[in-house]
C-alpha cells in the first residue's frame, strides 16, 4: 500500500490531546523555574503567562502574552506539554505562541481583552485552543469558534472557588435540561443558548460536550480540586493558588494527588495535612464589576 | 465463552474511552488506582495520558512495584502512548529521574515526532490484524527508538519524515503502539489484546487443571 500523507492540525488530533490531560493538573507559572517545580509535583501541563491572576488584580495595567524569550525558556526546562495564554481576540498574538510551538493556546479572560465583539477564529490554527466559559450557551459558542477544550472561567486570582463552582454547576445543568427536550425543543434552546443547532443537537444526544471540559478559576486547595472533580470537571487548571501559597511543591503535589483521588475522603485528608498557607483569598461579591475577569467574553 | 476482567490504570489519562473499548469487545472493565484493583485484574491498559505524572502517581500511591510484579509474573499488558513510555525498559528524551514499570525490552523516545503542533493522524498498516489498514492517531507520541530480539515489530510509519519508525510492538503477552486506538472507532487492537488475555486466562486454567490431575 502506498504511504499517506499524515494530516496534523485536524479536529480530532486537536480534542484527542485534551483527552490525555484528563484527571490531571495544569499549573500556572511564570518562570521556567517555576514550570519544573510544576512538573516535579506531577502537573500534565504548564500554563506560561507573564504574571499570575493574582498579580494581575493587585497590580492593575494592562496584561498580555508572555514575553517569547520567558515562554522559550519554559518550553527549554520540562518535557511536559507547555501552555500559554493570548488576549481575548488577539489572533497575531495566538499567531506568535504558535510559531513559538506552544501545545495549546488559552484565549483567556485573565489578560486584558484586545476586541470586544470578536473571538478569535481558532479553526483557522494548527494549534489547539482552550476557553473560558460560564454557561453551556457560551462553551457552546467558543466550540463553534473552534475551541478543542473548555473550561469553566470561575473568578481567577481569587483563591475563591465559589464562581467555579457557579460556572460548573451551570454548565452541567444546560448539559442535562437538552437531554430532556424533543427535538422542536432543541432548536428553541440552541435560539436561547445563541449556539449552533448542530452542536446543541450533538450535546443533547451524548448527554456531554463534544470537547473535554476542565474546571479553572479560585481553586486554591486539594478539596477545591475534589469538589470540582465531582461536579463534573475532567481536569483541573489552578493558577495563583500554587505559587502564591507558603509551600509551592507540597500544596501543587498534594493537589496533583486529590485530584486523582477525588472521590476518597481519606486520600484528601491525608494529602492536605502540613501544607502551609493557602493563598490570601478574596471575596468574590464585594469585588467590583470591573475587576471581575468572568463578564469578559461573550 | 470467559469475560475476561481487565483493568485500565486510572491514575490520569484518557482511561474512559479505553474502558469502553473494553467492553465493546465483551471484556469486564475495572479503573485501577490501588494494589488490590491490581490484583483482581486478567490484564491491564495504560492509557494515553502524560507519562511523568503516571509514573509519579503510581509510586506515591504504592501502585509502581505491584505493577512490576505483575508485569514480570505474566500478567498482560496493553500501553497506548504514554504506556508505550510506561512499559519500555529504557527512555529516551525524559528527565533524568522518570521511573517506568518496564518489561517491554525497548528504547523508546518521548514526543519522539514532535510538539503538539506535529500530531497527527495517518494511515498505517497493522500486522497480526489482517484486513485493512488502520487509522492511527499520535499525539505528542513517542516511537520504539531499539527494540530487543523477542519483541515483535506489529508497525512501522510509512512516508514522511519518520518513514520505517517502529510505532507498534508486542512481546509475549505485552502490546505497545505509539497510537491512540481508543479515539476512533477502530476496535481492532483491542480486540487483539482481550483476546491475548482470554489465552493467557484458558492456559493458566490449563495448567492449574495440569497440576490437580498430578496431585
Amino acid at each position: 500500500m502506498s504511504a499517506q500523507t499524515p494530516s496534523t492540525g485536524t479536529d480530532r488530533v486537536k480534542r484527542g490531546m485534551a483527552e490525555q490531560l484528563k484527571g490531571g493538573v495544569i499549573m500556572d507559572v511564570v518562570t521556567p523555574e517555576q514550570a519544573k517545580i510544576a512538573e516535579d509535583a506531577g502537573a500534565v501541563a504548564v500554563m506560561a503567562l507573564e504574571r499570575v491572576p493574582a498579580d494581575i488584580r493587585a497590580e492593575g495595567g494592562i496584561s498580555r502574552m508572555s514575553d517569547p524569550d520567558m515562554i522559550e525558556g519554559i518550553i527549554g526546562a520540562v518535557s511536559i506539554p507547555v501552555m500559554a495564554k493570548a488576549r481575548i481576540g488577539h489572533f497575531v498574538e495566538a499567531r506568535v505562541l504558535q510559531s513559538l510551538g506552544v501545545d495549546y493556546i488559552d484565549e483567556s479572560e485573565v489578560l486584558t481583552p484586545a476586541d470586544e465583539a470578536h473571538h478569535i477564529a481558532k479553526s483557522e490554527f494548527t494549534v489547539p485552543f482552550v476557553c473560558g466559559a460560564t454557561d453551556l450557551g457560551e462553551a457552546l459558542r467558543r466550540i463553534s469558534e473552534g475551541a478543542a477544550m473548555i473550561r469553566s472561567k470561575g473568578e481567577a486570582g481569587t483563591g475563591n472557588v465559589v464562581e467555579a463552582t457557579r460556572h460548573m454547576r451551570s454548565i452541567r445543568a444546560g448539559i442535562r435540561a437538552l437531554g430532556t427536550m424533543d427535538e422542536t425543543e432543541l432548536f428553541v434552546a440552541a435560539k436561547e443558548l445563541r449556539a449552533p443547532i448542530e452542536l446543541v443537537a450533538l450535546v443533547a444526544r451524548e448527554g456531554k460536550l463534544p470537547v473535554v471540559l476542565f474546571t479553572a478559576g479560585g481553586i486554591a486547595t486539594p478539596a477545591d480540586a475534589a469538589m470540582m472533580m465531582q461536579l463534573g470537571a475532567e481536569g483541573v487548571f489552578v493558577g495563583s493558588g500554587i505559587f502564591k501559597s507558603g509551600d509551592p511543591a507540597l500544596r501543587a503535589a498534594a493537589i496533583v494527588q486529590a485530584t486523582t483521588f477525588h472521590d476518597d475522603p481519606d486520600v484528601i485528608a491525608k494529602v492536605s495535612r502540613g501544607l502551609g498557607e493557602a493563598m490570601v483569598g478574596l471575596n468574590v461579591s464585594t469585588l467590583p464589576a470591573d475587576q471581575r475577569f468572568a463578564t469578559r467574553g461573550w | 465463552m470467559t469475560r475476561p476482567l481487565i483493568g485500565v490504570l486510572a491514575l490520569q489519562g484518557d482511561v474512559r474511552e479505553h474502558l469502553a473499548a473494553l467492553r465493546d469487545q465483551g471484556a469486564e472493565a475495572l479503573a485501577v488506582r490501588r494494589p488490590e484493583e491490581l490484583a483482581a485484574v486478567d490484564g491491564l491498559v495504560l492509557p494515553g495520558g502524560e507519562s511523568t505524572t503516571i509514573a509519579k502517581l503510581a509510586r506515591r500511591f504504592g501502585l509502581l512495584d505491584p505493577l512490576r510484579a505483575s508485569v514480570r509474573a505474566g500478567l498482560p499488558v496493553y500501553g497506548s502512548c504514554a504506556g508505550m513510555i510506561l512499559l519500555a525498559d529504557r527512555l529516551l528524551d525524559a528527565p533524568p529521574d522518570q521511573e517506568t514499570i518496564g518489561g517491554l525490552d525497548v528504547t523508546v523516545r518521548r514526543n519522539a515526532f514532535g510538539r503538539q503542533a506535529d500530531s497527527f493522524e495517518s494511515e498505517i498498516d497493522l500486522a497480526g490484524l489482517g484486513g485493512t489498514s488502520l487509522h492511527a492517531v499520535f499525539i505528542r507520541a513517542p516511537w520504539v527508538e531499539e527494540a530487543g530480539d523477542g519483541v515483535v515489530v506489529l508497525g512501522r510509519i510509512m512516508g514522511g519524515a519518520a518513514d520505517g519508525r517502529i510505532v507498534a510492538v508486542r512481546q509475549g503477552n505485552l502490546v505497545a503502539t505509539s497510537f491512540h486506538p481508543e479515539l476512533t472507532g477502530d476496535r481492532r487492537v483491542h480486540a487483539l489484546f482481550v483476546d491475548i488475555v482470554r489465552r493467557h486466562l484458558a492456559q493458566q486454567a490449563g495448567v492449574v487443571a495440569g497440576n490437580e490431575e498430578e496431585s
